[in-house]
């Protein structure tokens, strides 16, 4: 399997189906393993980096549901594909930055992926579509529970499975789902929704992990903890406040088409004329525009045939994604900014203006029909 | 573990040079924490890999699962601040569950026999002896 052939495709969890999938992007579960009396990646020896990769590589790659696997060394990626990789959250950007002794397996859905010798031996994650969080942890734990038979897993009575970081022990499990949440960021609510998210334990964070600035109004919803609840625990936990985050999204772009319809046209309008005409966009514009026309789809304004498009234009306007398209490993920042406005003006132009007549309350329990 | 995606500008202005050369155990734990571990384990170092607890104050990161050990009394009070409980609540591997569950039935079996003795009920204490002996027997096995 090449990785051209793993990227021409896009992710099983962008052009899939799932749960709450207007609001919810996708739904990601990690878990954090590493073999017992091992030095953990960070402190080993290069050759006990790769004593540990020649251990783990084959059982991850012997695994039933990874039969035709992508399996590849770090090293013979290049810096582009390994951003590609980033782009589409198959690799984390640590495990990018690895070299020698670094692997990276993954199966063909994108729905699955092995990262060996990140900061533990082995982080394994599955990412869904929409939310479906139980999903993707029911594929780890049962990938996990193959893997045990074949590793000698660190692991301790008391703290559970032993990380690298003893911010990851217990579980080592990290659930989180991406949320686009445009009604509650224009309606003024995101920081008071954050301040009581943290209260609770879970953590708020950008499109890109912590300490990125939420961009495209799209945020990410994980646990803090690992130890002392058990997996189902955390994952019913932080379900149940998804829920309700969506929610008072839908609450909020409800009040907000009552109240300020033309607040609310006018960002769609002027997002769609921006996209469509604009010759140069980095990326945070393009995501935060693409942010609004999604908001646009999601309120009928725009057919439901555009969504699949516009999700695709997320990723697509990435820095790597756009230059492994053009087919070249150096560009500068313009050329990329040029390149986007083309790739939006390109995929936009069929999609027909936005129809005011079409809005659309967002709830299900909206009770104003638009039908003559 | 987050990640963060930062563009040549930002990173920059951020001072970040090298990705992985956050002082994390300070990001993660708030300032302080590398300090924390310190005040068990002064002079201790790792039997298993020869991690020390300056090279945990460097990474933020220990360096195998043998320093959980090591540096157990340091590291506790962190690990309990960080977590919402101190004991582990999920996942057990298959061949270890049956191992823990043997453990922790020979020393219930090992209470009860002190016990037994201890009340001086001779009979039931060589009962208990019996099945312990039989247990441990099967598990050396």
């Amino acid at each position: 399997m090449k990785l051209s052939r793993i990227i021409a495709n896009s992710g099983e969890w962008l052009s899939g189906d799932g749960p709450n999938r207007q609001i919810v992007v996708s739904s990601r579960v990690r878990l954090a393993r590493n073999l017992s009396k091992t030095p953990f990646p960070g402190w080993a020896k290069r050759a006990e980096r790769q004593q540990a990769l020649e251990k783990i590589r084959p059982s991850v790659e012997s695994l039933g549901v990874m039969r035709g696997a992508y399996s590849e060394n770090l090293t013979e990626l290049t810096a582009l594909e390994r951003q590609v990789l980033v782009e589409r959250h198959l690799i984390s950007r640590e495990h990018a930055a690895k070299g020698a002794g670094s692997a990276v397996v993954m199966n063909v859905e994108q729905t699955l992926s092995f990262m060996i010798n990140e900061e533990d031996h082995l982080r394994m994650q599955a990412i869904r579509c929409g939310l479906q969080l139980e999903n993707a942890y029911a594929m780890l734990d049962e990938a996990d529970s193959e893997l045990e038979t074949k590793l000698d897993y660190a692991f301790h009575t008391e703290l559970g499975y032993l990380t690298a970081c003893p911010s990851n022990v217990g579980t080592g499990m990290r659930a989180s789902a991406m949320l686009h949440l445009p009604g509650l960021v224009m309606s003024d609510q995101m920081n008071k929704i954050i301040n009581s998210i943290n209260k609770i334990g879970l953590a708020v964070r950008g499109l890109h992990g912590e300490g990125t600035e939420a961009m495209g109004n799209l945020f990410q919803v994980s646990n803090q903890t690992t130890l002392g609840e058990s997996e189902i625990q955390i994952i019913s936990r932080l379900t149940k406040v998804i829920e309700h985050i969506i929610e008072h999204e839908e609450n909020a772009r409800q009040l907000l088409v009552e109240r300020r319809p033309s607040t609310v046209l006018d960002q769609i309008g002027r997002a769609y004329g921006i996209l469509c005409h604009a010759h140069a966009m980095t990326s945070k514009e393009a995501l935060n525009l693409l942010s609004t026309i999604k908001l646009g789809v999601d309120l009928g304004l725009f057919p439901d045939a555009a969504r699949i498009d516009i999700d695709e234009l997320f990723i697509e306007t990435q820095p790597a994604h756009l230059q492994k398209g053009a087919g070249t490993q150096k560009m500068t920042a313009d050329a990329r900014d040029a390149l986007r406005a083309s790739l939006i003006r390109a995929k936009l132009k069929p999609i027909p203006e936005p129809d005011l007549q079409q809005i659309q309350m967002p709830s299900a329990t909206s009770t104003q029909p638009h039908d003559e | 573990m987050q990640k963060v995606n930062l563009c040549d500008a930002c990173s920059k202005a951020k001072g970040v040079n090298d990705p992985t050369g956050f002082a994390l155990a300070d990001l993660l734990l708030g300032l302080g924490a590398a300090q924390q571990i310190e005040k068990g384990s002064s002079v201790l170092k790792c039997e298993t890999c020869g991690f020390t607890q300056a090279d945990f104050k460097k990474t933020g990161r220990l360096g195998c699962s043998g320093c959980y050990e090591t540096f157990s009394e340091g590291l506790s009070e962190m690990i309990s601040n960080m977590h919402k409980g101190t004991s582990h609540a999920g996942k057990v591997p298959r061949h270890l569950a049956e191992r823990i569950k043997r453990k922790q039935h020979i020393s219930t079996l090992q209470q009860e026999l002190d016990q037994a003795v201890a009340s001086e009920e001779y009979e039931a204490a060589a009962k208990l002896r019996d099945t312990l002996r039989e247990i441990e027997s099967t598990a050396a096995e």
